[in-house]
Order: C-alpha cells, then sequence, then structure tokens
C-alpha cells in the first residue's frame, strides 16, 4: 500500500476576511493523480494554494507525513511544484529562461545552471513540445503554447508532488491530450499530480477525484466508483450526467 | 541565459559601453572655450584645469547619473512589474527633492557646492527623502498587488512631498535659486566628489542587482509562483527598495530630477534584446550611461556658448519617445 504523499487536516483559509475553507480534510495517495472539481467559488484554487503554502491556513499539512512547518521553504520548493491559473509571464522572457526558473529551489543563489539543471530544462520543454520556440520570447507565442511553457517550467522543478491550478486553459485538444498523457507518465514515475479541473470529462481520467462545494471537500472517492459520478452530478446541481462511452466516463448536459 | 541571448548582451553590452567612453571623451572636448582648451591642455594651466577638473568629471558624471537612473528604472518596472513604473513615478524623487530641500533650508548650503562633506549630507539627505517617499508610497498602496493604486499612491505621494518642498523653499527663499536648478536638472557642478559618490554608490547598487535579478525573473511569473519556488520575496523586495531609492537619492542629490532616463533606457533595451533581468540590469544602466551623457553634450552644444538644463532635454526626448511607445502600442518594448 502506498502512503499519503500530500494530506491536509482541518484546514481552515479565510480570504478578505471571509472564510473559504472550512475544515478540509483531505489525503492524496502517491504516484497517484486527484483530479478537484466543484462549483465555482468552492474553493478549489484557495485549497491549492494552501496545500502548497502559498496561503496563510490555520490547520496542518503534512508531504509524505512531515508537518510543512518543519520543512525549510527551500525543501518545500524543491518536493512540491505549484502550477498557478492564468499564471502571468513576462513577454520579454525567453522560453529558455522560463522554463530555468523552474530549477531555482536546486540552485544556489548565485550559481550559473548546472549541465543536469540544462538537461532537465530541455527534457521539460520537450515534453510539452516547446524545444523548438526555447529562442523566442513568451510575447511572440499564442495563449496555448505559453501555457505548454509554464507547464515546462513546473515540471522543470521535479517535484515529487506537482499541483497544477486549471492546467487546460488555453490547451487545444490534441495538447490536452498529450497533457493527459505527460500526467500519466510522471505517476508511472510516482510522482503525485493534484489538479483543479473544470472539465469535468478530463477530471474523469484521474484516478481519483475530490469533489468540492461551498469550502468543503463533499467527496473523496475512485474516478470509476458510481458513487463519485453521483457526488459530481449533485454538486452541479444535477445538471449534468456521467456515462460510460468505449470504457471511458463522459460528463453530458442533462435535458 | 542560452549561449545566443548571452552573446547578444555582451555584444550591445560592449556597444554601449565604447559609446559611454566615446561620449566622455567627446565631453572633454566640448565646452565654453571648445577645443583651446584641450589643445593647450599640457601647456597651460587654466586650460588644463578646464579639462581635468569640468570637464572630465562632469562627462564622468553625466554617465554615472544616468547609469543609476537606468538601473533604478529597471529594478521598478521588475520589482513593480509594470513597464510604466520609474523611480520618480513612486514618489521617489519627490521624497529626495524634498530631503535636499530641507537640508539646504537648515544648513543654508549651496546645492552645487563640491565639498566632499556637503555632498556627503545632500546625498544622504535626498537618499533619505527616496526611500521613506517610497515607503510611504508602498503604505498607501497597501503593497504591490495592485499597479493601479501603486501608481496611484505614488503619483500622491509625488504631489504632497512636491508641495511640501516648494513650501520649504518659500519659507526660505535664499535656497530658491538652487531648488530651482536642482528642479530642473543639470550636470553642469558635478566635481570629483560627486563623481566618485556616484560611482561608488552605482558598483553597489548594480553587484546587489545583479545579486537579486533572478528573483526579478521570478516575479514575472507571479508572485505566487516566485513564492512557490522557495524564494525569501520579503527580504528581496526590501533590497531592492533600498537599491531603487539608493540609486534614486544618488543620482538626484548630484543632477537633480533628471526626468525619464529611468523610464526609458529599460524600455529601449527590451526593444533591442530579449533577455533576463540579468541582462536587463546590466544593458539599462549602461543605456542610461549613454543616454544622459548624450543629453549632456547636447545642452552644452546647442546653444553654446550658452548651456541647457539636462533634464529639460531628457524631458523632452524622453516624453517624445515615450509618446511614441505609446503610439506604437503592442510589440517588442512597446507600453503593454
Amino acid at each position: 500500500m502506498t502512503g499519503n504523499a500530500l494530506s491536509a487536516h482541518n484546514l481552515h483559509v479565510r480570504l478578505g476576511g471571509q472564510p473559504v475553507l472550512h475544515g478540509v480534510d483531505v489525503a492524496f495517495a502517491a504516484g497517484q493523480w486527484t483530479a478537484i472539481v466543484g462549483p465555482n467559488g468552492a474553493g478549489k484554487s484557495t485549497l491549492l494554494k494552501a496545500l502548497s503554502g502559498l496561503l496563510p491556513a490555520q490547520g496542518r499539512v503534512q508531504l509524505a507525513g512531515q508537518d510543512v512547518a518543519h520543512i525549510s521553504r527551500r525543501e518545500r520548493a524543491q518536493r512540491v511544484s505549484w502550477l498557478g491559473q492564468n499564471e502571468a509571464a513576462s513577454d520579454d522572457l525567453r522560453v529558455w529562461d522560463v522554463a530555468m526558473l523552474g530549477r531555482m529551489p536546486h540552485q544556489d543563489w548565485l550559481a550559473a545552471p548546472s549541465a543536469h539543471d540544462r538537461a532537465v530544462v530541455e527534457t521539460a520543454l520537450r515534453a510539452t513540445q516547446a524545444w523548438d520556440w526555447r529562442e523566442r520570447s513568451l510575447g511572440q507565442l499564442s495563449g496555448g503554447e505559453r501555457q505548454r511553457v509554464l507547464l515546462a517550467r513546473a515540471l522543470a522543478v521535479q517535484a515529487d508532488v506537482l499541483l497544477m491550478d486549471e492546467p487546460l486553459a488555453n490547451l487545444d485538444p490534441p495538447h490536452q491530450v498529450d497533457w493527459l498523457e505527460q500526467v500519466r507518465c510522471l505517476t508511472a514515475q510516482h510522482t503525485t499530480v493534484v489538479s483543479v479541473l473544470h472539465e469535468i470529462g478530463m477530471a474523469l481520467h484521474a484516478d481519483d477525484l475530490v469533489v468540492m462545494q461551498a469550502g468543503r471537500v463533499v467527496h473523496h472517492g475512485a474516478c470509476r466508483s458510481a458513487e463519485t459520478h453521483r457526488a459530481v452530478e449533485a454538486v452541479f446541481d444535477h445538471r449534468i450526467a456521467i456515462h460510460a462511452l468505449d470504457g471511458e466516463w463522459v460528463a453530458l448536459p442533462k435535458r | 541565459m542560452t549561449y545566443v541571448s548571452c552573446h547578444r548582451v555582451w555584444r550591445l553590452a560592449l556597444v554601449l559601453l565604447l559609446l559611454c567612453v566615446l561620449g566622455v571623451a567627446v565631453g572633454t572636448l566640448v565646452g565654453s572655450t571648445g577645443l583651446e582648451s584641450w589643445m593647450q591642455a599640457w601647456q597651460d594651466q587654466v586650460a588644463q584645469q578646464i579639462v581635468w577638473d569640468i570637464r572630465l568629471p562632469r562627462s564622468l558624471g553625466a554617465c554615472a547619473a544616468g547609469a543609476l537612473l537606468g538601473l533604478a528604472g529597471a529594478v521598478a518596472q521588475g520589482l513593480f512589474r509594470n513597464p510604466l513604473a520609474d523611480p520618480y513615478l513612486l514618489g521617489s524623487a519627490s521624497g529626495a527633492s524634498l530631503g535636499v530641500a530641507v537640508a539646504l533650508a537648515l544648513f543654508g548650503v549651496n546645492p552645487f557646492a563640491t565639498e566632499w562633506l556637503v555632498r556627503m549630507g545632500l546625498t544622504s539627505a535626498a537618499f533619505v527623502g527616496a526611500v521613506l517617499a517610497v515607503m510611504l508610497t508602498l503604505l498607501l498602496a497597501r503593497g504591490v498587488q495592485h499597479t493601479l493604486r501603486l501608481l496611484l499612491a505614488g503619483v500622491i505621494v509625488g504631489v504632497v512631498l512636491g508641495a511640501l518642498a516648494s513650501l520649504v523653499t518659500l519659507m526660505r527663499p535664499d535656497v530658491l535659486l538652487g531648488m530651482q536648478g536642482f528642479l530642473l536638472g543639470s550636470t553642469s557642478f558635478i566635481g570629483w566628489s560627486a563623481c566618485s559618490v556616484m560611482w561608488g554608490v552605482y558598483v553597489v547598487a548594480l553587484l546587489i542587482a545583479l545579486g537579486v535579478s533572478r528573483v526579478l525573473d521570478a516575479l514575472t511569473l507571479g508572485e505566487a509562483t516566485a513564492q512557490s519556488l522557495g524564494l525569501p520575496l520579503v527580504a528581496v523586495r526590501v533590497v531592492l527598495i533600498a537599491v531603487l531609492a539608493m540609486s534614486t537619492g544618488a543620482a538626484v542629490a548630484q543632477t537633480g530630477l533628471v526626468a525619464f532616463v529611468g523610464l526609458a533606457a529599460p524600455h529601449l533595451v527590451r526593444s533591442a534584446v530579449h533577455t533576463t533581468y540579468r541582462g536587463v540590469v546590466l544593458l539599462s544602466s549602461l543605456m542610461g550611461g549613454v543616454l544622459l551623457l548624450a543629453a549632456d553634450l547636447l545642452a552644452r552644444g546647442l546653444l553654446a556658448p550658452q548651456e541647457l538644463p539636462v533634464g529639460v532635454l531628457t524631458a523632452v526626448l524622453g516624453g517624445g519617445y515615450l509618446l511614441w511607445l505609446m503610439y506604437r502600442g503592442q510589440g517588442a518594448g512597446g507600453v503593454r
């Protein structure tokens, strides 16, 4: 049995004085892909940020059973990689430089990138099919192309846990499929992937699904379980229905 | 940086460095006595003094002040993630003016005196004023998250501190002339002592800025991503604000309010190369040096033997450049 790579216990977060997460308890199994779904304002992105240590939160977050409060900022950055929603980026930075930023947690303050850093960045850029643009600036890329570069930046961290908020934004269907394969490849290497996804159809390809509503986890189960499907349908007011199609699960609008 | 980018950065740095050397060399030839002083510098002691003690430090000082403003501009735009941020827009220049006005009013000294102690005192007053003004701007804007609020706070702080500086000046009319020269910006009175102060501050500020430049790169991906990379953002922000205030304070204390160099230099660099902040910081400072040297030469040469305040020229040229950037809109180096 695999242990938990990341877990939160009784997690409370307030934003602008308003409570957003109400005592969330959740655990993500190592080497698994978990998708977090829920309606707008459910607290999905907030949970991901709190798990990454980017928001002040009450409660306990553990990384492989170790309390994150006892882990240094740098070690945490090496072990948890985070890809934000609508991540801003300067148009002036080149693709290579953006991906190289992912190596910062591993580099000494004034050290130049090592041969290993360069090899990792090349692998990450090739994995997201962004290698050919490495000399171009971000300003010369489309929204989807930028997203692939930013994904390469997150991959270049080579963290045990990869947290992604809406990673499919701006990606066309072929590159969404590439992303799925990339995630499968990562979990095969025992990386834990947690992603917030709006596309329920894509989320249903994950190993596990965390269903959130109004700042609480209302269900956590395997994607293929009927109980999980019912929970997803319920948080979306039964406006969608999950059906089986060619051995996969799809979410369709309910008439 | 990959090889190609690195190559471009060094090539541009070399070109700008050569332009600086050329500008300083030409600066020793230009003045009210023209080439005559230069030709006789080896025989005539007065001519030697004109070249060695007036023209050379003035040119080197203009280059240093431009370099400081270019550096401060690059740091401000990176730190506040706003291409329109320049040291003055955040109120630091007005703070420095108030500092200088208070120092002048309290001690009744000539703003363009060249003695070491006076220069150090004015630089310190300008530095403290600049730091306090930036702090006040950050306080009013409640951090650096909202750029519009930040710029608005900067404008407000600038207006209020500018008004206070005017008030101080009005209460002590004897410093009015000195303050007017300070507000217009001038490179005329830079001596060796001012030159040493500025180059000293430049070397320190450049080394610090280059040291933390990778954090500026990470900040382009947003605050949260930079934080997720394990960077000590609060400490680095404090250091960068100190660099910003120190550079602006040193330049403004010696040359007055030279306009637009801090804004234009980083934009000119970005329109030439796409590189990391390590390159942008270095190149912007060199570009600032070239810009102010060029403006200084024009100020001396356009109406010779009369002189224009260099700040007037940079405002006209820099303002024109800004309008052109806005007209051009999108694109490399455009205002986004």
